[in-house]
């Protein structure tokens, strides 16, 4: 590579793909599962015609919602004086504490997010009360001229600081397998260290949005952008002091989610359900961005220290991780985000001894909340920085070290909360992954490379990835869905699940077609509401695909099993003679084409519908002793990535990577590789460009894109390679043996942050061992360079 | 959208004469009202979307006299005039352009919210003629943020239609 150009663009992209659409071979159906079928939506999103909710075409009256952000991270509000607001041109009604009939509280379970703050704020951009006008534009205006007078409190807003005051918002909890301190006391080679990592602010590209519109009596209809209907209708009715039954919440679908629209969007719901109660006008609350940015909940920033005692082989004999998040001013999620970190601070290794601790840091910031991974990712970045570290210390290859540590392929080893690995895959990936990427010759390469080269460096680094695949709140893995055949033999699907983009929706179709034997174009695709299907959980966890696909096979299973008793005894034949074939049914020697068969059954008086419901069986977590099973399987990934950076500016560019995933039988080919590059880039920036800074009195300053840095199509590695793992299976019955795609890859982008750290610690001759926090933005990697140069310096005189 | 009407503008509004996918519109606008706004509130026309309204995000990407543009950034009653093209313009269902159709060919979305953006942007992309490699196509679309992170696929529909068009500038030449 020149020494000038930074921007190389290596080997142009060789991205492997799936063939789309079977070829119509005699007799299968079309779009049945494991085949690349489209997304459903397609023809619509090319032509602007798939409606998103601000799509919605706006009723006659229709009022438009501003909030008011406090300016205050931690404060006492002594008064607010909101009648110039009232008076304001185009302002409806202004909503204050005073106006909620019901309870003051939009959170998901603990009673601590108020809708309006009842005397103190806790984070800058909390909302004050919300203005109701003609228009956006007046709305905004409006809350400008509020007068609100505050006390400033002494404000705590990061993981140090809150660990420095003891600030805990939830209890501690603590993972125990043997004694980790004795194992670390008697081993031969030891370090400990500490890894800082940012957040991330999910910037789904369709911002919280909101339409309520009133019905008659108690009733409202909610259209919110939700990843959780079933909470969001919860929520409103709690707010306006009604029966669940009265509030129905749809979503057909979303432009992304990632874990941001799980417990925030009951704040839009709930205002504009309000002002739509009190004004009995439609009210629609749509989030400006930077707004959006500042008072929505983010991934949680970490502080991990560790400590691991190994042998000289690498092979680790006990590990300690103390784990500390930044929770923000309230509980939300964050209980359950912080356990999955816990949950996979072993990763895919067998640690043998194992202490993992938690502390749920309160600090007043916005409240932190899922993201995509849920604290998985955090978890296991301390424990991909350990590994390099032991790696680096032995002077031994880092793809090495992690082999001499992976779960056996023939199970018998637990995790730290005592779990068995009996599905655990990852040696034969990586040796896979090693073996098609040419990883021993191009790491010997990079080294030689950097050895002539003063000013780039390059840098190699490989993940291995284990993820757990469940709710680890066990009751919620539970799922419902509703068919309906109707006479002409066409089908209509409802399921709780619902669409960001990941194609949950296509996949869940493709089950409902194979499970009838009919053609994919005969099954309608229906908005989730709560309507249709009620108590469902999130569509979160990965699991959407795995509880939603078996609650629409079971409810599509039963009608076909009235369709076969009917058939048997109709025709006068063993239930065994009746057979879905595709898009017929033949019944001992004739053959029936499904309409007819549907239509004869109909006249038969035989139900043609049905709910189906799904629970994950055999998980189950006892946080007392800290064991059980809280995973149904674990799925598993592999990742290497090689990158360049200009140790002169800290600028740098992932180059290459190779990724190598398992999702079991795939449900549909296109759409996963399409979730693992997508997730694989979102960790990327995670990881090297998204950068949430706050100033001292709490601001974000990084609320637009203009300050934080999203990638774009220029920062997708110039090589990128990307197989499903063709070994793949599930283990466990799980939807088709498939296994769940929507997480886990995110994870493999660690892999170029180690990348990078290899990459630094080259500029300092492989002689001392970089610290490098998360995100690796230019400006910490030319710091990392800078102090790898000092240490060296140091040894050297 | 919404029902905005002539009678709810202040009296500030402006005529001005604009030819929207191919229909001529005259229409009153206030002198703030975004070419974006004008196009979801006034025109119920809610492909283009609004991800940022600062020009950051590239999903309210359309065409202006055949250029590509942030119309959150374009104020409507500067381009008196103009002649606009949004994702609704360029093909429907049934009669989609080339480039709406490499879009589904290859995948080349998720959540599908950048997606009118993304091939706005690309459709003037081609025509502006100065993309001629992947590389260059990447450089050129790096406005238009896909928080999905469907770039290959959208890069791979680019470069589709853009080796198609060099086929046919190569026949007719
Ligand atoms: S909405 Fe115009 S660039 Fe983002
Ligand atoms: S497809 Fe979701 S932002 Fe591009």
């Amino acid at each position: 590579m020149d020494e000038t150009v930074i921007q190389d663009r290596g080997i142009s992209a060789t991205f492997s793909r799936v063939p789309h659409s079977e070829p119509p071979h005699d007799g299968a159906i079309k779009g049945g599962v494991a085949r690349s079928v489209k997304h459903d939506s397609a023809p619509r999103h090319v032509a602007g015609e798939a409606i998103y909710t601000d799509d919605i075409p706006e009723l006659p009256g229709t009022l438009h919602l501003h909030l008011a952000m406090s300016a205050h991270a931690h404060a006492a509000i002594l008064s607010m004086d909101l009648d110039a607001v009232r008076q304001a041109a185009g302002v409806v009604r202004v909503l204050t504490l005073d106006d909620i009939p019901g309870k003051n509280d939009y959170s998901p379970f603990f009673g601590d997010d108020p809708i309006f703050p009842e005397g103190l704020v806790q984070y800058v951009g909390q909302c004050l009360f919300a203005v109701a006008a003609e228009s956006r534009e007046a709305a905004f205006q409006a809350a400008l001229l509020a007068k609100i007078e505050y006390a400033p409190l002494p404000a705590v807003l990061t993981v140090d600081e809150a660990l420095a005051a003891d600030l805990d918002l939830l209890p501690r909890h603590e993972m125990r397998l043997g004694d980790a301190a004795a194992a670390i006391d008697a081993a031969p080679h030891r370090l400990a260290n500490t890894l800082h990592m940012g957040g991330q602010d999910h910037f789904y590209l369709e911002g919280q949005i909101a339409y309520a519109i009133p019905g008659e009596g108690d009733d409202m209809f909610v259209y919110s952008s939700t990843q959780h209907p079933s909470e969001v209708q919860h929520n409103v009715a709690k707010a306006l002091g009604i029966a669940d039954h009265s509030v129905t919440v749809e979503v057909r679908r979303m432009g992304g989610g990632f874990g941001g629209k799980e417990s925030q969007p009951a704040l839009m719901a709930n205002v504009a359900a309000l002002a739509a109660r009190l004004t009995g006008r439609p009210a629609k609350l749509r989030l400006d961005r930077d707004d959006d940015m500042v008072m929505t909940g983010k991934r949680h920033d970490f502080r991990i220290d560790y400590a691991v005692g190994f042998d000289g082989d690498g092979r680790i004999l006990g590990a300690e991780f103390d784990q500390a998040a930044r929770c923000g001013y309230s509980a939300d999620l964050s209980g359950g985000i912080t356990d999955r970190a816990m949950f996979h601070a072993d990763n895919a290794y067998d640690l043998q001894a194992a202490r993992v601790t938690s502390r749920r840091m309160k600090t007043h910031t916005v409240s932190n909340t899922a993201f995509r991974g849920f604290g998985g990712p955090q978890g296991l970045l301390a424990t991909e920085r350990m590994m390099d570290e032991i790696a680096f210390g032995l002077g031994l290859d880092p793809f090495d070290v992690r082999r001499a540590n992976y779960y056996p392929a023939e199970g018998g080893k637990v995790t730290p909360y005592h779990m068995e690995v009996t599905d655990s895959v990852i040696l034969e990936m990586m040796d896979e992954l090693a073996e098609s990427s040419d990883y021993r010759a191009r790491r010997r390469a990079i080294r030689a490379f950097n050895a002539t080269s003063p000013i780039l460096k390059k840098g190699i680094g490989v993940t291995p990835l284990k993820f757990g695949i469940s709710f680890t709140t066990t009751h919620l893995n539970q799922a419902g869905a509703l068919v309906h055949v109707y006479k002409d033999g066409s089908v209509h699907l409802n399921h709780g699940g619902t669409e960001m983009g990941q194609g949950l929706f296509i996949k869940v179709a493709q089950v409902v077609a194979e499970e009838f034997q009919i053609d994919l174009d005969r099954v309608k695709i229906t908005a989730t509401t709560t309507a249709k299907v009620p108590n469902t959980s999130a569509t979160a966890a990965s699991s959407g695909t795995d509880l939603n696909g078996m609650a629409a096979k079971n409810a599509a299973g039963a009608i076909k099993q009235r369709l076969i008793a009917f058939a048997a005894a109709k025709y006068s034949v063993p239930e065994e003679q009746v057979v879905f074939l595709p898009n017929r049914v033949r019944v001992g020697n004739e053959e029936i084409a499904f309409p007819d068969l549907v239509q004869e059954a109909y006249l038969n008086q035989v139900s043609l519908s049905a709910a189906g419901f799904y629970a994950t069986p055999g998980i189950h977590y006892d946080r007392e002793t800290a064991s059980g099973r809280p995973f149904f399987y674990f799925a598993y990934g592999a990742a290497i990535s090689e990158v360049v950076i200009d140790t002169l500016t800290g600028e740098n560019r992932l180059v290459r990577a190779d990724i190598l995933h398992d999702v079991g039988r795939s449900l549909n080919p296109a759409i996963d590789l399409g979730q693992i590059e997508g997730g694989f880039i979102q960790g990327l920036g995670w990881l090297t460009t998204e950068e949430l800074w706050w100033d001292k009195s709490g601001r974000l300053r990084t609320h637009a894109p203009s300050t934080y840095k999203i990638p774009t199509a220029n920062d997708r590695p110039d090589d990128l390679r990307i197989e499903l793992w063709d070994k793949g299976y599930n283990k466990v019955d799980s939807i088709y043996r498939s296994k769940a795609v929507g997480e886990p890859p995110l994870m493999l982008a660690i892999s170029a942050f180690s990348a990078l750290t290899d990459a630094v610690a080259a500029a300092g001759g492989y002689r001392v061992f970089p610290h490098l926090d998360a995100p690796a933005t230019p400006e910490r990697i030319l710091m990392a360079v800078e102090d790898v140069k000092t240490r060296v310096r140091a040894l050297e005189s | 959208m919404s029902s905005q009407d002539a009678q709810s503008l202040s009296p500030a509004a402006v005529p001005i004469r604009l030819t929207i996918n191919g229909t001529e519109r005259r229409l009153q606008v206030e002198p703030w009202t975004t070419l974006l706004d004008l196009l979801r509130e006034q025109e119920g026309l809610t492909g283009s979307k609004k991800g940022c309204d600062h020009g950051q995000c590239g999903a309210c990407t359309v065409l202006i006299d055949g250029k590509r543009a942030n119309s959150c950034l374009v104020l409507a009653v500067v381009k008196d005039g103009a002649e606009i093209t949004t994702i609704e313009g360029l093909g429907q269902p049934g009669n989609l352009h080339p480039m709406q159709e490499a879009f589904i060919e290859h995948d080349a979305f998720q959540c599908g919210y950048c997606t009118p953006g993304q091939i706005c942007s690309a459709v003037a992309l081609v025509q502006e003629g100065r993309a001629h490699t992947r590389e260059e196509i990447r450089e050129y679309m790096s406005g238009n943020i896909c928080r999905c992170g469907a770039y290959t696929n959208i890069v791979d529909a680019i470069e589709d239609v853009l080796g198609q068009s060099s086929t046919l500038r190569e026949a007719a030449e």
